[in-house]
């Protein structure tokens, strides 16, 4: 299916109008509003969004006020794919019976957080992806059960405090790496997935359009730092998701028909240290702790470099 | 085989392969369902059905009943007439979505082949699944035959579109002992039926803000659901305009009570599905031995039609109401015969009786000694304050 969906080049390309607005309840600094606000940029108004519960939900749909100026809806916490899946089931048919435009193109779009995608929306996640629905799915992972009051998921990064993860004497919080949602859904043969981060907004706009342009599914993680949980300062937000990648915490990347891509190659890398010691969940940390989690970190850097066939990811400067 | 004359036409259908007959001629644009016994048989005659593009629809294969009716909201939000089916567990882990599902307003239809809920696991029949939707907002249909399977999918589809309904509606019917026995059932033509139950329903989807399934504060949440309240009331009247029209074309009348020798009974026995015709039968013995007893038959469970139950009982000595759930820690313990207490502004004694619980059989000979115990003990002290537990091993009748 041909779609009208631009690639951009520069910021410049995309368009001045807004279909995520605001007015809405997200914490100040929360990097929620910036991505979605690019999502529909780049997707545009021929967009219905199904949105999972979570912060991004109850805070943009208080009654009788809305941040979205397309369609959007939002049914449950663990279903925004089995939505999605109805409503572009619906779009199809009722395009075959003529009752909707079928040359109209209409971008089905689901949005769930890391426990609606990861934990409890899995199940609903790897059917949507699994029988080939042309819906992008977007998680915004802010690594944690927020909307809730900060409690751990599937995709609590290794060490991280959370409201269910303390810091005790015997535990000292998270124990588990994050589960690796971008293997499962490369388990599912899904034509396009990628990683991205708003601090590097091109590239995670780019992303969107690649996914949107696909016919079937696509999912894209999106690193979501979180002032409320992760316990920094508001102004901090973009700054502490540009460390993430420049420390390989976060790698932003994507898999093109299974084809790999690292989109934002790092020569040199900073230490871990930069990332954690901004953010109040890591403030327990011993100096054993964090080059524990560098350690780690430098395991999973040289995975992704023999997995793309040469050094797209340099060592500590 | 089918016998065509007129637009009319007759096969032998059980109740599921009826109401997957029904569901094919409406239209329908979007199907999606996940299997369980005693359901299967619906979908996999609809399956079939899109295969051989006799359907139009988009068939949905789910990984779950959760996702199974998430995904015909989705549909139906998005304007699609949509029809999923489950049992048992199935409805149980939907329940979360049924709630959603009346709350936005959404004319889903659903076909509810009942069944026993686990544990222990049981395939077999009894309320306890639909029972425990009943305070989900849903217009619940409970039918007793193969033919009222059909004509009622046909009406629920109408009733549910209607703008001062806009109301999920459930035909619900005996597993097993209705899903899976075949009864000559009349078909009426495709034209007819689409003709009866047009596609009214246009969704939600329009260009720019739209917001389905917002937050609501404490400000607005109640008139949400107050609104269901008056939907209900509308639902009750419309359902009665539905079944008449639906003689006035084809020539059938269910009715949303149906009563048997009435007229002139003493005691009277309430039931639900397919145990009808076995009471009509226990009527006949019982009458002909000289005990003036009647039959109800509840054809609408949600809305509850107790105007019209309270004046068929006008005068009426006892109503003996059969459950076939259990509500748990209760004296009186039929829901069905709770509500009847509560609802019902009638002197009339009630007596509530469990049976047939995990599809423990019930014949029309054991309808006839609840009739005969029933009539031997009405007038002793304290006979309707707790419920009899009909047919289960240790519990002897007239004790
Ligand atoms: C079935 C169900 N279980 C639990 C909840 C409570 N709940 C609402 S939002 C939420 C956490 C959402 O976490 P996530 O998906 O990561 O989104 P975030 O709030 O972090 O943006 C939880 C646990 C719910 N709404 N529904
Ligand atoms: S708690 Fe975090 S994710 Fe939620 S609104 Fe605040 S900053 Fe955003
Ligand atoms: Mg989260």
């Amino acid at each position: 299916m041909t779609v009208n969906i631009r690639i951009p080049r520069t910021v410049w390309d995309l368009p001045r109008e807004d279909y995520f607005v605001g007015g809405h309840n997200l914490c100040a600094g929360c990097t929620a509003g910036t991505i979605v606000r690019n999502l529909l940029k780049v997707a545009g108004p021929n967009t219905i969004v199904v949105n999972a519960t979570g912060c991004l939900e109850v805070s943009t749909s208080l009654f009788p006020f809305t941040s979205w100026k397309v369609p959007w809806i939002h049914i449950a916490f663990e279903n925004a794919a089995a939505v999605a899946s109805g409503v572009e089931a619906a779009i199809k048919v009722l395009k075959e019976k003529g009752k909707i435009d079928p040359n109209k193109k209409i971008n089905i779009i689901a949005i769930g957080g890391d426990g609606g995608t990861f934990d409890i929306g899995l199940q609903a996640l790897s059917g949507m992806l699994e029988r080939g629905h042309n819906v992008l799915y977007v998680v915004y992972d802010n690594e944690a059960y927020m909307n809730t009051g900060i409690q751990r998921s599937g995709a609590t990064p290794y060490k991280a405090w959370t409201t269910t993860t303390p810091v005790g004497t015997i535990m000292r919080g998270e124990w588990r790496d994050k589960k690796d949602i971008i293997g499962i859904a490369l388990a599912h043969k899904v034509p396009y997935i990628a990683t991205a981060n708003p601090a590097f907004l091109l590239d995670m706009d780019k992303k969107f359009a690649k996914a949107l342009q696909i016919d079937g599914p696509s999912l894209i993680h999106v690193l979501m730092a979180c002032t409320t949980g992760w316990r920094f300062d508001p102004k901090l937000g973009i700054k502490i998701s540009k460390l993430a990648v420049e420390t390989a915490v976060w790698v932003n990347l994507e898999y093109n028909y299974g084809k790999l891509e690292v989109t934002t190659p790092v020569p040199k890398r900073k230490h871990v240290r930069e990332y954690l010691k901004l953010q109040g969940r890591y403030s327990h940390l011993t100096e054993e702790e964090i080059n524990d989690i560098q350690e780690r970190i430098n395991r999973k850097v040289e995975e992704i470099n023999r997995a793309v066939g040469k050094e797209v990811i340099g060592p500590l400067a | 085989m089918t016998q065509v004359y007129k637009s009319k036409s007759l096969a032998t259908l059980s109740s599921n392969k009826a109401v997957a007959k029904a569901v094919g001629q409406l239209d329908v644009d979007v199907i999606a369902a996940y299997p369980i016994t005693p359901q299967t048989t619906i979908v996999e005659e609809l399956a079939q059905m899109v295969a051989n593009g006799e359907v139009k629809a988009q068939y949905i294969h789910v990984e779950s009943e959760h996702s199974a009716l998430s995904a015909v909201v989705g549909a139906s939000i998005a304007g699609a007439r949509t029809f999923t089916a489950t049992s048992s567990q199935g409805l149980e882990l939907m329940h979360e979505i049924l709630h959603i599902t009346s709350g936005l307003r959404l004319p889903v239809v659903m076909a509810v082949p009942t069944r026993a809920l686990s544990a222990p696991i049981s395939i077999w029949n009894d309320h306890s699944d639909i029972m425990n939707a009943r305070d989900t907002g849903w217009i619940i249909y409970f039918v007793s035959s193969a033919q009222e399977a059909y004509d009622t999918v046909i009406q629920a589809y109408r009733l549910a579109e209607d703008r001062e309904v806009l109301l999920p509606t459930i035909v619900s019917y005996d597993g097993f002992l209705m899903s899976h026995t075949y009864e000559p059932v009349v078909i009426e033509s495709s034209e007819d039926v689409i003709e009866f139950s047009p596609k009214t329903w246009k969704g939600y989807i329009e260009e720019g803000a739209v917001a389905i399934g917002t937050l609501a504060s404490p400000d607005y949440y109640y008139e949400f659901k107050y609104q269901q309240v008056e939907a209900m009331k509308n639902a009750l009247r419309k359902a009665e305009i539905i079944d008449r029209d639906f003689y006035k074309k084809f020539g059938r009348k269910n009715g949303l009570v149906e009563t048997y020798r009435t007229e002139d009974s003493e005691i009277d026995l309430l039931v639900t599905g397919s145990i009808w015709s076995s009471l009509k039968l226990a009527i006949d013995k019982a009458r002909s031995n000289g005990l003036r007893i009647g039959g109800l038959r509840l054809r609408l469970y949600r809305p509850l039609p107790i105007d019209e139950i309270e004046k068929i009982l006008a005068g009426k000595e006892v109503l003996v109401v059969i459950d076939k759930a259990i509500s748990y820690g209760l004296r009186v313990a039929g829901p069905l015969a709770n509500e009847i207490y509560t609802n019902l502004q009638s002197p009339v004694k009630i007596k509530s009786v469990v049976a047939g619980i995990g599809q423990r059989t019930i014949t029309n000979e054991d309808l006839y000694k609840v009739i005969l115990h029933v009539y031997k003990n009405k007038d002793s002290p304290g006979f309707t304050k707790h419920t009899l537990f009909y047919g289960v091993r240790g519990v002897e009748l007239d004790s």
